[in-house]
């Protein structure tokens, strides 16, 4: 009985329910058609916001008026450079997952050196970078063999028994993403630093050090994403990481994330991603138009946090 | 007679005054957005003469007025601490509006368009009553206002108001009309929120806020406002821009959310703390109109690196700012 | 029956308590038409609870509260100014953004309309040149660029303004505290005239001489109640003195001579701004005392030594790792999501890993380890922080740095509304591992908690003015170097 209560009070238990709730009732209007595929369908498309996600998650965990909003930018340059070491070769995949690594990594550190050198906020230090990412990746993606390699692609799109192969391999980076906030130093410290940074420093954790290496990881996985991204719809463009900026902060927050920090939540990225996209798929079928999509989605998004607000951190 | 009177906290009250320093390194980031802007010009009339002249700003500031109204929508905002990641796609659903209902059926048009203020300003409410992140919330309302264009104005078309075009085709004498424009706005704006003196109290929410309740002000009531006016504003940003581009299309404004946060930056506001000058955000908007575009044409920068200059302006002046309040410690 | 009525503001059986700390203790107090009360006592005795109830800022818990005779039910700042009772808070309260003008017409509600900026300046002005003749400040200077001298004058010369509402009762919490003599001085003989013009005036300051000389009446506090109240030509420096720290005396702590050689060094720092050549000294195994009024420097150093620690220093050598143990632990210690294992844990994470990952197995022993010996008291210690008291949030906080491999414990000030029975688990604690070798930084406001230690370190202003061995330790001589007249 208890246990049930503790359950329940679990708010990344919402955003599953959600993800469910959403399901049965697009399963009911199709009188059960697609059901399988739809699942299929709504875990191949959530990989790319979960990765991205728990990157944001760490970075939001940081504490107020922490946020990345160079994510897209970051995905769309890291998509191209992804591209083009990979060059069409199945033999230069691993290399190009590499430099799109390094490539995100790099603007996550650059991110960082901004915040901590010009002392401005986060907003506007991941938004000037984004700027000059985005027309590096313009010039820089132009005229580019930006097909992936055939075995990256059917790598993307790969199904054992109808589950994405990405999704099981996301599923096992979110478990260690679990772990490394729960149980290792680095998570830990994260946890500390959001809920009072200044309590954090005087219990020596290493302030400086644990943001400058969430800015990277954060950079990072934008830029494994813009990869697997390219991989997925089998090229890359500019444009490509434009939703993640919205839909990565959105997982966070739905997931039960606290927005005022120190308060993470890993498997609510993944049913806050699934209901995302199962909401989209949903829509769709009912036939609503874009229009009535986007408002939704966005008058979902004003009604959790005003649902959850009201917690900022006792200071 | 009176020993005690030594105990003072030394170096509090120094008889030759740092606050000529202050005020002077004040003054120095004061000028700073006139100097970017005046940087930005003599850059262009060295690249290209021709550009100064009456046909040349009405051409290459085509697109100020939106953008400096935008700029002072989130100022507004920014002036409580907030922040508005909603106001490129309000503009665009402004404009939506305008291309459509305000030519077809005023009275519905401007009833729409009220009401979108008054959302604006229950949103300041639901922040403030709930202790709501502004960013958080902003994004959210940013999906409602694109979806809610797109409702309006499923593909690109439309057509505004005569009387809008014809307000934004006016061809005063010898000052071309967007810089007459910018005048007046920074003008009407900075004596509302400079010098009136319910605009003192609306800064000063920003500035010490549990000052302010100490007073008997309501935060509450402040906020409202602040957002009701950024509200006003980013309709007035929508309808100028319908006025110039005579149809809309739903993703209009989105790049308008990143120009106006910059904007502000560059005019000489503050984050937090309720430092926010109108004058300095029209100058800002200007100088990113110019940098926008012309200046990288004439300086055959290609299109691509435009997003980039954008982006390296802001960093510059956030370094040259960051130099000059470390000189003034 | 006359003297009811020219009684401005009338407090009776005032309580006040913030958890299960009492900060006041059934107190009466009232203030005169005319008259000037100081009010003195020392850190933590009730000032400022009892100045903020009559400013309207806090709520009593129990008593009434009484303005010219009327007994307020509903009391509130609003309340409070429309009765012409005012307050300058310790913490400065001007808006850094604004004008000195503009900040005037926040507290002005009739300053509006038509030519409202030249209104409020003349105001300003016009007050400042009364107070401060020479002050030199224009009514268009910002107030964040103003010195923070300056800007205490200008919230002095605010609160004295006179629009709309009346004005009868002001409040002056420590107003000279950031004023040079002069115009220290300046202020006082204006308050002076406002009283003998029949204003009414509360004066709070730890400058004994401003009080005696300018109060008519003088209330001392100690430990939320009123100890003494006369006229003010009753009291002498000494009298004063003697009534805030208890004439009665305090059972010293049983002083076992301890070992007497000198230890290892482990800290030697000189606070920043230290003119002569004294300096702070710690040996192993050595309890060295922190004293002086709140905020003259103690916890600016303990700071210095913790950040010196992990960054070399100018002037602060430190020669062993470091713990710091909060005294604000909302703001320094405390983190709310968590647990009391993890409260404790976050020190010594290193420690607590097994290869990759912390493992809670030696997390949890750490933490009942520590549950044991320090006797902090729930059924479990994965219950969030916040379920305990006070008292063991500190005792989690204590556990967090003794449980650590820290060989030097900075606590500043950690006991502060703490009940005494786990303070004297805790000093007993401290001893104990003193006599391991552990070195403590001991910075406290409570001046029988300086029995512990080996030497204490008497500050003022930012500086060591004395540095008293056990032997000659008094509760009258600390008192007495940090009220000092030298600075």
């Amino acid at each position: 009985m208890t246990s049930v209560r503790t359950l329940l009070e679990k708010p990344w238990l919402w955003s599953f329910v959600g993800a469910l709730v959403v399901w049965l009732a697009t399963v009911a209007f199709t009188g059960g058609y697609g059901a399988g595929g739809m699942v299929t369908a709504a875990l191949s498309l959530a990989v790319f916001t979960v990765i991205v996600g728990v990157g944001q998650m760490f970075v939001i965990t940081l504490g107020p008026g922490n946020v990345d909003l160079s994510l897209p930018a970051n995905i769309g340059l890291a998509s191209a450079v992804a591209m083009k070491v990979m060059g069409g070769s199945d033999s230069m995949i691993v290399v190009g997952m590499l430099a799109a690594l390094a490539c995100g990594a790099a603007i996550g550190a650059v991110n960082y050196l901004l915040i901590w050198a010009l002392r401005i906020p986060p907003i506007i230090a991941t938004l000037s970078a984004s700027f000059i990412i985005q027309s590096v990746d313009i010039s820089y993606g132009r005229g580019l063999q930006i097909k992936p390699p055939p075995g990256f692609a059917d790598f993307t799109n790969w199904q054992v028994l109808g589950i994405p192969v990405l999704a099981m391999l996301t599923v096992i980076f979110t478990i260690g993403a679990a772990l490394a906030l729960q149980r290792m130093i680095y998570g830990r410290s994260v946890l500390a630093i959001g809920q009072n940074i200044r309590a954090a420093w005087l219990a020596g954790v290493h302030v400086g050090r644990i943001r400058f290496l969430t800015y990277t990881l954060c950079g990072a996985l934008g830029g494994i994403d813009g990869a697997l991204l390219a991989g997925y719809f089998r090229g890359a463009n500019v444009d490509i990481g434009n939703e993640y900026l919205l839909a990565s902060i959105a997982v966070v927050v739905i997931g039960g994330t606290s927005v005022a920090g120190g308060k993470a939540n890993v498997p609510g990225v993944w049913g806050a991603g699934l209901f995302l996209v199962l909401l989209l798929t949903m829509l769709n079928t009912f036939g609503v138009s874009a229009g009535v999509r986007l408002v939704l989605t966005g008058l979902i998004i004003v009604g959790v946090i005003t649902a959850a607000g009201g917690e900022k951190a006792v200071r | 007679m009176r020993p005690e009177m030594t105990a003072i906290a030394p170096g509090t009250l120094p008889k030759s005054s740092p606050r000529g320093s202050a005020a002077r390194a004040r003054l120095l980031r004061g000028l700073l957005p006139a100097l970017s802007l005046a940087l930005v010009l003599m850059a262009i009339a060295w690249l290209n003469p021709r550009a100064i002249s009456y046909f040349g700003f009405n051409l290459m500031l085509n697109l100020a007025i939106p953008i400096a109204l935008a700029t002072i929508a989130q100022m507004f905002v920014i002036a409580g601490n907030e922040l508005d990641l909603s106001i490129g796609t309000f503009v665009g659903f402004v404009g939506c509006v305008t291309a459509t209902w305000l030519r077809d059926a005023p009275l519905l048009g401007i009833l729409v368009l009220l009401g979108s203020i008054g959302v604006y300003a229950l949103l300041g409410a639901l922040i403030h009553l709930r202790n709501l992140p502004s960013i958080v919330v902003t994004l959210g309302m940013s999906f409602v206002w694109q979806g809610l264009a797109i409702l309006v104005l499923p593909k690109p078309g439309g057509k505004a108001p005569d009387w809008l075009l014809s307000i934004m085709s006016f061809k005063p004498p010898y000052i071309p009309f967007p810089i007459l424009a910018a005048l007046i706005i920074a003008a009407v704006v900075h004596f509302g929120l400079m010098r009136t003196s319910y605009g003192v109290i609306l800064r000063g929410s920003g500035g010490n806020a549990a000052a302010l309740r100490r007073a008997g002000w309501s935060l509450l009531k402040t906020k409202i406002v602040l957002f009701a006016l950024t509200g006003l504003f980013g309709v007035l940003s929508g309808m100028a821009l319908i006025g110039i581009t005579t149809s809309a299309d739903a993703n209009i404004g989105n790049g308008y959310t990143l120009l106006s946060i910059a904007g502000v930056i560059l005019g000489g506001g503050e984050f937090v703390g309720g430092r926010v000058s109108p004058i300095g955000a029209v100058i800002g908007a200007l100088t990113l109109a110019l940098a926008a575009s012309p200046l990288l044409t004439f300086m055959h920068i290609p299109p691509d690196w435009q997003v980039a200059a954008n982006g390296a302006i802001l960093i510059i002046v956030l370094a040259a700012r960051v130099l000059i309040s470390r000189r003034e410690r | 029956m006359l003297k009811a009525n020219t009684d401005i503001v009338r407090l009776n059986g005032a309580e006040k308590h913030f958890g299960a700390v009492r900060a006041l203790n059934g107190v009466d107090f009232h203030v005169g038409a005319g008259e000037c009360v100081g009010l003195v006592g020392h850190n933590g005795a009730g000032k400022s609870t009892l100045m903020h109830m009559v400013a309207g800022t806090l709520r009593p818990d129990g008593g009434q509260i009484a303005v010219r005779g009327n007994e307020e039910a509903s009391y509130s700042v609003a309340r409070a100014l429309e009765l012409g009772i005012r307050c300058v808070f310790q913490e400065l309260s001007l808006c850094p953004n604004l004008s000195i003008a503009e900040n005037t017409r926040i507290n002005h509600p009739s300053l509006a309309g038509f030519g409202w900026r030249r209104r409020a300046a003349d105001l300003i002005r016009a007050k400042l040149d009364e107070i401060f003749p020479d002050h030199g400040i224009s009514a268009d200077d910002i107030a964040g660029d103003l010195s923070i001298g300056r800007r205490q004058m200008v919230e002095v010369a605010r609160a004295f303004t006179l629009t709309r509402e009346p004005l009868h009762l002001v409040i002056l919490d420590e107003p000279t505290s950031s004023l040079d003599a002069h115009t220290a001085g300046q202020l006082l003989s204006f308050v002076r005239r406002f009283v003998e013009a029949g204003g009414s005036c509360i004066l709070i300051s730890h400058v004994l001489g401003e009080v005696l000389q300018n109060a008519d009446r003088i209330v001392v506090m100690r430990d939320g109640k009123v100890v003494a109240a006369d006229a003010a030509d009753v009291f002498d420096r000494d009298k004063l003195v003697a009534a805030m720290g208890g004439a009665e005396g305090h059972q010293k702590a049983a002083a076992e001579t301890r070992k007497t050689e000198a230890g290892a060094l482990r800290v030697r720092a000189r606070p920043a701004r230290q003119q002569d050549g004294k300096e702070l000294v710690a040996r192993a195994g050595e309890i060295i005392g922190l004293a002086g009024l709140a905020g003259h420097g103690q916890t600016d150093l303990l700071l210095a030594i913790f950040s010196a620690a992990a960054r070399a220093k100018a002037g602060i050598e430190v020669t062993a790792p470091v713990a710091l143990v909060a005294g604000d632990r909302q703001s320094d210690g405390i983190f709310s999501q968590w647990s009391i294992a993890q409260n404790i844990g976050i020190r010594s994470l290193g420690r607590l890993r097994n290869g990759l990952f912390i493992s809670p197995q030696r997390e949890a022993e750490l933490a009942e380890f520590w549950k044991k010996k320090i006797g902090i008291r729930t059924p479990d210690m994965n219950n969030n922080i916040y379920s305990l008291s006070g008292g063991n949030q500190q005792k989690a906080l204590f556990a967090r740095a003794l449980g650590s491999d820290a060989e030097i414990v900075l606590m500043d000030d950690p006991m502060r509304g703490v009940d005494i029975g786990t303070k004297l688990e805790v000093y007993d604690l401290v001893r104990e591992e003193a006599a391991k070798g552990r070195t403590f930084l001991w910075y406290t406001t409570e001046t029988e908690e300086l029995d512990n230690c080996d030497h204490v370190y008497v500050f003022k202003n930012g500086r060591i003015v004395a540095n008293l061995r056990r032997d000659e330790l008094t509760e009258e001589k600390i008192i007495q170097s940090s009220f000092g007249d030298a600075a």
